[in-house]
């Protein structure tokens, strides 16, 4: 296999890593919004009022920047980064 | 100012900035004190801060046609992400969202959720790709990606559609603005929003936009956090509102039941006699009181449109690599994320401070003449933004008795709270950054695709630099007065034009634009389908809706992009399989786009 067509497999399998944390805070947890109301979450809001209002926004932001270290460090790892600039 | 080394000089500038503002905002307290009239501090706080907005557009004047589209490619990753967050939130965040919460609670916040959920997708799908790709606008990549004129003007079609019911919306609101703070009739107060507006963008372009807009959520943020943070104080609520408001939701509970929310109905006979536009409290604050179904579907509809709009995905093309392109979206998300989190807490605060019988602000529960004689109630009610009825006819104001604009959320708060005047003077110009910044970038990505895409690259290839400029410019004032004359109709409301936009957007470019990158097998006539389809069948299912239809699966005129956006990927798929595969060219394309090093696709004068 190609250098090339490794680094793709790589950056695809982060793209589904991150889309499944995506997933499951913005789709798959508010499936069960009124199941999750009367558990306690963070600060003492009610844990569904909680992940709409921070937690789920909260998680995105780290997901991100998370996601933004991983590709770079697979893009490093091939070669393939850009040099010089940030 | 802007020469040289101004890239470098960013943090000190925009320091020097932001103190000033804060100094004038304490200048404008000084002067409260001495007898200014409430009048008067509004009109100094929109005028001196547009005012700061024109002197950033004129000092980045550019005759390059690559400042002009793409700022020069070198925009930092965190101005970037201010940039972006005040191109994303537009007067609908900031007037209506507080207030969307407050009478809707956990049904709109799926919006929440939508709006910020979309960035995971523009920075693992798109953005770092199209920055590769090198393209000046949005219809580019797609006509370059596909190749052929047709494509290429699909996609400035739907990018039109979709831009343009967005702009009329904040138009809109920056008149409204206007038209409250310099107190003239709203039809006028239109135009002065779109002069200012202009002023920003037309002598530099992307490059205007971006130094502005980065000076407008400096001035926007603080104008929404300054006000949350201090009613929080005021009240007692805590000093960190974001962590210490939980004793305050469940007290709001506790006043639902109380006050029997949801079990006093009004009658239609009633209700017919509220001022169009106001609501009561009708639903829980923070109680689950909308299906999973009902509040996923709004979310995706938001996270894909966010994921398809140009004038979001062109602020990327400005970052100095494909590297800071994807943490550029990190910051954009962080930098939104400090005004929408707070926004439930303004809701918290605002509602609590009207209902709450132990607070000496609270109305409920009063006698309905004592309410009618308070200050506010009657500045608010004058501007119908406020109505109390007493529909039972006991002389006290019951919760179903209380009706409010959604807007009065943001703007009437301060005052209720009893904060200074100054802060609703800074609200007025926070709100008035909101929606310029956003018409800003809107008018631009619509003037730049029509003048990029449809003039260059369809009708004049061999047009020079200054004539494409040229033409850039005159299709942004004429733009931007199709968009005023619309909004000065004042055909829809701002919150639902705003919603319509990312429906438009995902159905037609979601798709085309994602598949580009991560399916090598889509072709011209794939996307073609793909985009004609999506838009037509998504608008079509709107007016269906709209004219009484009954829709199906829970989709409704909210929503109907899931609809258009379903339609377009099957299309395109199919399409795309039974024509042939693209040429190895452009699969060679497709491979370079995937790696970050190396050349872009397009040059740097295109």
């Amino acid at each position: 296999m190609s250098k090339q067509a490794q680094h793709w497999e790589k950056t695809r399998g982060l793209l589904m890593i991150t889309l499944a944390i995506w997933f499951v805070f913005s789709i798959g947890i508010f499936l069960f919004g009124a199941e999750m109301e009367s558990v306690g979450g963070p600060f003492g809001y009610p844990l569904t009022y909680w992940f709409t209002c921070q937690g789920s926004l909260g998680i995105f932001v780290i997901l991100i920047f998370w996601f933004a270290n991983r590709q770079e460090k697979i893009d490093e790892e091939f070669g393939f980064s850009e040099k010089g600039d940030d | 100012m802007i020469k040289g080394n101004f890239i470098d000089n960013l943090p000190r500038v925009y320091g020097i900035y932001t103190g000033g503002f804060l100094a004038f905002i304490i200048i404008m307290a000084i002067c409260e004190q001495m007898g200014m009239t409430a009048k008067t501090i509004g009109i100094c706080f929109v005028a001196f801060t547009v005012a700061i907005y024109a002197i950033i557009g004129y000092l980045s004047r550019t005759a390059q046609a690559d400042a002009y589209y793409v700022a020069g490619r070198q925009v930092p990753t965190v101005f970037n992400g201010m940039a972006t967050a005040a191109d994303w939130m537009s007067g609908a965040s900031f007037v209506a969202m507080a207030g969307g919460i407050y009478f809707k609670g956990y049904g709109y916040m799926a919006l929440l959720v939508g709006w910020t959920g979309g960035y995971v997708l523009v920075a693992s799908l798109l953005a770092p790709y199209l920055r590769k790709f090198g393209c000046y606008t949005v219809p580019d990549f797609i006509g370059t990606r596909y190749g052929g004129n047709l494509a290429r003007l699909l996609a400035v079609i739907v990018l039109t559609v979709a831009s343009f019911t967005y702009v009329t919306a904040q138009i809109n609101a920056t008149g409204t603005i206007a038209s409250v703070a310099l107190d003239i009739p709203f039809q006028y107060a239109v135009y002065v929003g779109l002069v200012s507006i202009l002023l920003c963008s037309m002598l530099g372009g992307m490059r205007g936009v971006t130094w502005t807009q980065v000076a407008q959520y400096i001035v926007l943020i603080i104008a929404y956090l300054l006000p949350v943070f201090w009613i929080s104080n005021k009240m007692g609520a805590g000093f960190f509102p974001h962590f210490m408001l939980a004793d305050e939701v469940a007290r709001i509970a506790d006043l639902e039941s109380q006050f029997g929310l949801g079990t006093v109905k009004n009658t239609a006979a009633d209700l017919a006699t509220v001022p169009k536009g106001l609501a009561g409290i009708t639903k829980a604050h923070s109680a689950v009181n909308a299906t999973p179904w009902a509040f996923i579907s709004l979310a995706l509809a938001m996270m894909m449109g966010t994921a398809s709009l140009p004038h979001v995905m062109m602020r990327y093309f400005t970052t100095p690599s494909v590297k800071a392109a994807r943490k550029s979206v990190g910051w954009s998300l962080f930098f939104i994320f400090l005004l929408y989190s707070s926004a439930p807490m303004l809701a918290t605060l605002s509602k609590l401070s009207l209902i709450d019988p132990n607070l000496a602000t609270g109305i409920i529960g009063k006698s309905i003449s004592e309410v009618q004689s308070i200050d506010w109630y009657q500045n608010w009610n004058q501007a119908n933004l406020m109505f109390v009825s007493d529909f039972n006819g006991n002389g006290t104001l019951e919760l179903n008795e209380f009706f409010m604009g959604g807007k009065a959320v943001v703007l009437a708060t301060p005052e209720i709270a009893g904060l200074p005047y100054v802060i609703s003077g800074l609200v007025a110009a926070g709100g008035m950054a909101a929606a310029m910044s956003t018409a800003d970038g809107l008018i631009l990505a619509i003037a730049n695709a029509l003048s990029h895409d449809l003039y260059y690259k369809i009708i004049d290839p061999k047009a020079e630099t200054a004539k494409r400029l040229v033409v850039a410019r005159v299709l942004l004032v004429v733009i931007g007065f199709a968009g005023a004359t619309i909004a000065a109709m004042e055909i829809q409301g701002i919150l639902g034009s705003v919603i319509w936009a990312f429906d438009f957007a995902m159905s037609g470019l979601f798709f085309p634009l994602v598949l580009g990158v991560w399916w090598k097998r889509a072709n011209r006539e794939g996307a073609i389908a793909g985009m004609a389809l999506g838009l037509i069948s998504g608008t079509a299912y709107l007016i269906w809706v709209r004219n009484g239809g009954s829709g199906f699966l829970g989709i409704t005129q909210l929503t109907f992009g899931i609809f258009g956006s379903a339609v377009s990927l099957v299309s395109m798929v199919v399409v795309s399989l039974i024509t042939s595969a693209p040429d190895a060219a452009t699969q060679k394309m497709v491979d370079e786009v995937r790696v970050p090093a190396g050349k872009s696709i397009l040059g740097k004068q295109h």
